[in-house]
């Protein structure tokens, strides 16, 4: 038997490009959406599928991510998926690609306005881990009464004197709706604001969309006095000398020597045919 | 030189021809049919069908072999499968009271009209390994058919208004839960059709925890019976109805104690469970978690894990939940760094302790969940990105 | 002057049962009115139906803004009821550790308010978190500690200081002193009094206990079965109780 297009029937597509187009139209807002069982575990990007599958046309060239490398085994099994399914083409290179799905990284490369940013999220609410009820986060957003946030990060400061949010670092999307930028590290966060690209989140357990349209504002929640900081290395990357990228620390022998690369392999290997040439 | 790691789609392909080898065992054994799983492991294909939510039982066969047994990755494999399927419409509500009864028994009457009917159940085998295959019993017809009508246990409660009525008709259209997303409050139609489809090991521990305190509801098995029912369509275009086939469906009706409450007098009242095929452990356990779940409308106490429906119903996908756990085996390496970094400046400050917090640190308050993890003591894992490696590398 | 609070005909019923019956009473700016009955008068189910956490079954109770305007609580939206209850009222239950957020330290607690009302300065928050425990007659230093480290008097000082922090307009308080020891509790509502005096308060309180209106409350409300048997000023109702149950409970508060 033959899979249609990108897998998923044409009315559970229609279906969730409504859902985007809802989520597109109040930045930051989760959309509940009827999410399919798709042929992944739940966890591993069923809700970033849904929405490329959602997404794809025979012309687009599509680029998968897991970590920044494009040849980790999830990002290689997704893209694998959508060859096989879809048949589109696929790139490594962010600039050569109408649409990237991202686990935990955006690009180092700057994104532009006719490319699609889909990231894969675990837990769309922010407010889980302080408020475990669904109807109450939901409320809390509805009033966008947020001070339950600030609680944890005042309750950083106070035990470690600095805020101790290191990945999926919570964001104001345009001002009113509280959102999780997904497990990205906190240094991505200022990628998000104002970019000219369009980007989608979709969590597929948890059955949420939600979007941050094209030069939207998102500010990383910080007190005036604590601003919000990214991290930093004292190295730069071994392989391409960057010192602005996000470094991934490797593991090189059994005396546990370790080197500092890029994580986003293909903004590394870019700079280094650039250095050659 | 180190040389970024490549070839996980070279280690992907491997990895799918070991699990391929793997799953077939030895080639002098013959590779087992489908319809040996069908007609030899029934209750198998039952469970696949019901949590996989698709009453097929020779695709329930096929994913039980391709999964080599594991039945959540079968039921899995069902579930994807189901996705793909295109929706024609939705059968008429089915009447159980119509089923062909192969097994019907009630814990609560000793006898009851139509009598109790033991039919196929282990519940008095004496559990001993049977070493020797034996012989297949030529199982005589039953003197007399059993009656294709039989009554239920619960009307003999109802006639006597004991019992909470059910007014018929008076259900809203439930939604359909796997188009529309769970939300809370969820209905009782909503969470049967979630309990269904919930994993029967979830099901039966919260069941247990009601029967040992948590939410004590004094039930007893009103009726527990298994059979075929028939399955009719009314398609909009043609207008009438068509019976598009039988299916077997266990279905239990517990009965619960309850003291009146809410403008409610004292009467019994009802739990539900409901699975295709032969599943009565299952149903058991759903009638008893939805009874729990009902302690809102029925203004009783609501403390206990099996009575809070964001907890029950949340967690009960057997796809869901293991999806969550497992996926914490791919790489979370940027993550982890992120942690690593922000570790080791708390660690130095540990060793020498910010102006900030003079006189008034370390008293022991506790911090929410991630900076908890924080404050373990700084160990250093070594590996985080070298496993990544060996995996990647091990083709 | 203009009451703050105007409660009419306040009826609340659980089915059948009655839990409070035609309640009519003003509360005035700096006014704190007691609500005395024994367990089951229905004094909590006024003070939670008053405070808009219970509809009302019947009645009405309207609230003036700062604007002047009057507010009926019964029609607000669950937005404004909350926003009502974040900017503008306090509640101070029973057992402290409903009102606290046991898992962060006394600091965030006090200062959660604050941040609610988009207070986004850490030392700011720090040093008015600081102030109000000094205030309550916890020890500054414990700021970073855990309420579960606390006393149950300390917990109650703590919520009443997370409560009052932002400075509402009314408070609500429900047996604020009930579950603790008499020596603990004359501490309390000694802070009590102090506080309500400084900031000029407006508040509600339930006891069942009549010497606490005697040292707090100018104004007080005597409930039996779900309706007011004697209103009036306190002194006079120790005084020169009308009601027999009035009387046997002043009876008993003087024997003691």
């Amino acid at each position: 038997m033959t899979y249609n297009f990108a897998f998923l029937d044409e009315d559970t597509k229609r279906m969730l490009r409504r859902a985007l187009l809802k989520a597109v139209a109040i930045p930051g807002y989760q959309v509940p959406f009827g999410s399919r069982e798709m042929p992944l575990p739940y966890g591993w990007g069923t809700g970033g599928i849904q929405v490329t599958a959602a997404l794809l046309g025979p012309d687009d060239v599509l680029k998968v991510i897991d970590q920044g490398a494009d040849d980790t085994t999830n990002a290689v099994n997704i893209r694998r998926f959508f060859s096989r399914v879809a048949g589109v083409a696929t790139t490594e290179h962010t600039a050569d690609a109408t649409l990237i799905q991202t686990r935990h990284r955006i690009p180092e490369t700057s994104l532009r306005e006719d490319q699609i940013l889909v990231f894969q999220v675990p837990e769309p609410e922010p407010l889980r881990t302080l408020e475990p009820r669904e109807a109450e986060t939901r409320t809390l957003h509805a009033l966008a009464d947020y001070g339950l946030m600030h609680v944890k990060l005042y309750e950083d400061i106070a035990q470690y004197g600095h805020i101790a949010t290191s990945y999926d670092y919570p964001v104001l999307v345009d001002g009113r709706f509280l959102t999780s930028p997904s497990p990205i590290p906190k240094f991505d966060n200022p990628k998000l604001d104002r970019s000219p690209a369009l980007m989608l989140f979709g969590a597929g357990r948890e059955k949420r969309l939600y979007a941050i349209p094209p030069y939207t504002r998102v500010e990383s929640l910080a007190f005036d006095d604590h601003p919000f900081e990214i991290q930093r290395w004292e190295h730069q990357c071994e392989l391409c000398g960057s010192g602005e990228s996000y470094l991934d620390e490797v593991v090189v022998d059994d005396r546990g020597t370790r080197m500092f690369v890029c994580s986003d392999t293909d903004f590394c290997s870019g700079r280094r045919v650039e250095a050659q040439a | 030189m180190y040389v970024a790691v490549k070839g996980g789609e070279q280690a992907i392909a491997r990895s799918l021809e070991l699990l391929a080898e793997a799953r077939r065992g030895n080639t002098a054994v013959p590779e087992l049919e489908l319809a040996q799983i069908r007609e030899q492991l029934r209750l198998g294909v039952a469970r696949v069908m019901q949590e996989g939510s698709l009453y097929d039982e020779d695709l329930a066969a096929l994913a039980i072999r391709q999964a080599a047994g594991d039945m959540l990755e079968a039921i899995f494999l069902l579930r994807a499968y189901r996705t793909t399927l295109p929706r024609f419409g939705y059968t008429l509500p089915l009447d159980t009271t119509a089923m062909r009864v192969r097994r019907r028994v009630s814990g609560t009457f000793k006898d009851i009209p139509g009598g109790q009917v033991l039919g196929p159940t282990y519940d008095y085998t004496q559990r001993l390994l049977e070493f020797d295959v034996a012989p297949v019993p030529h199982v005589a017809p039953a003197e007399a058919p059993l009656p294709s009508n039989m009554p239920r246990v619960l009307d003999l409660l109802d006639a006597e208004a004991l019992i909470e009525r059910i007014e018929p008709g008076n259900d809203p259209e439930p939604i359909d839960l796997t188009r529309e997303p769970l939300t809370f409050p969820a209905d009782r139609a909503t969470r049967l059709q979630n309990l269904s489809r919930g994993d029967e090991g979830f099901l039966l521990g919260m069941a247990y925890s009601t029967q040992r305190g948590y939410a004590e509801s004094h039930p007893f098995a009103g009726e527990i019976r298994m059979g075929e029912v028939d399955v009719s369509v009314c398609p909009e275009e043609l207008g009438f109805v068509i019976e598009i086939g039988a299916i077997v469906l266990t279905e239990c009706q517990m009965i619960n104690q309850f003291h009146g409450g809410n403008g409610v007098p004292p009467q019994f009242t009802r739990g539900y469970g409901l699975t295709m095929g032969e599943g009565e452990r299952k149903a058991m356990s759903m009638a008893l978690v939805d009874r729990a779940l009902r302690c809102d409308e029925l203004a009783e106490p609501n403390y206990a894990p099996a009575q809070n429906q964001e907890f029950v119903l949340s967690h009960s996908d057997s796809v869901e939940a293991s999806g969550f756990v497992q996926h914490l085996k791919l790489p979370h390496y940027v993550d982890f760094q992120a942690e690593l970094s922000l570790l080791r400046t708390l660690a130095a400050q540990h060793a020498a302790p910010p102006p900030v917090k003079q006189g008034e640190a370390g008293r022991g308050s506790p911090a929410l969940a991630p900076a908890q993890e924080c404050a373990t003591p700084p160990q250093l894992s070594p590996v985080a990105q070298g496993r990544e490696s060996i995996e990647v590398q091990g083709t | 002057m203009s009451a703050l609070l105007q409660v009419r005909g306040l009826s609340r019923h659980y089915g059948q049962r009655v839990g409070c019956e035609d309640v009519s009473f003003d509360l005035h700016p700096g006014e704190l009115l007691c609500i005395v009955g024994e367990s089951g008068s229905g004094k909590s189910t006024l003070l939670n139906t008053v405070a808009a956490q219970l509809a009302p079954s019947s009645g009405s109770v309207r609230y003036r803004q700062r604007s002047g305007g009057w507010l009926e609580l019964s029609a607000l939206s669950e937005a404004d009821r909350r926003r009502l209850a974040r900017e503008e009222w306090g509640f101070v239950t029973q057992n402290p550790r409903d009102g606290l957020r046991l898992n962060v330290s006394a600091g965030a607690n006090v200062a959660e308010r604050l941040m609610a009302l988009g207070m986004r300065n850490y030392s700011q928050l720090r040093h008015i978190a600081r102030g109000w425990l000094e205030r309550v007659e916890i020890d500054p230093a414990r700021i970073d500690d855990a309420p579960t480290s606390f006393s149950g008097g300390m917990q109650q000082r703590l919520q009443i200081a997370r409560t009052l922090v932002t400075q509402p307009r009314l408070v609500f308080m429900d047996e604020p002193t009930a579950g603790l020891d008499v020596s603990v509790q004359a501490r309390i509502l000694d802070l009590l009094r102090r506080l309500v005096n400084e900031l000029g308060l407006a508040a509600v309180m339930v006891t069942h206990d009549l010497a606490v209106a005697r040292l707090l409350a100018a104004r007080t409300i005597v409930m039996q079965g779900g309706r007011v048997v004697e209103t009036g000023l306190t002194d006079q109702i120790l005084d020169d109780p009308q009601h027999p149950y009035t009387q046997l409970l002043v009876s008993s508060v003087l024997t003691t």
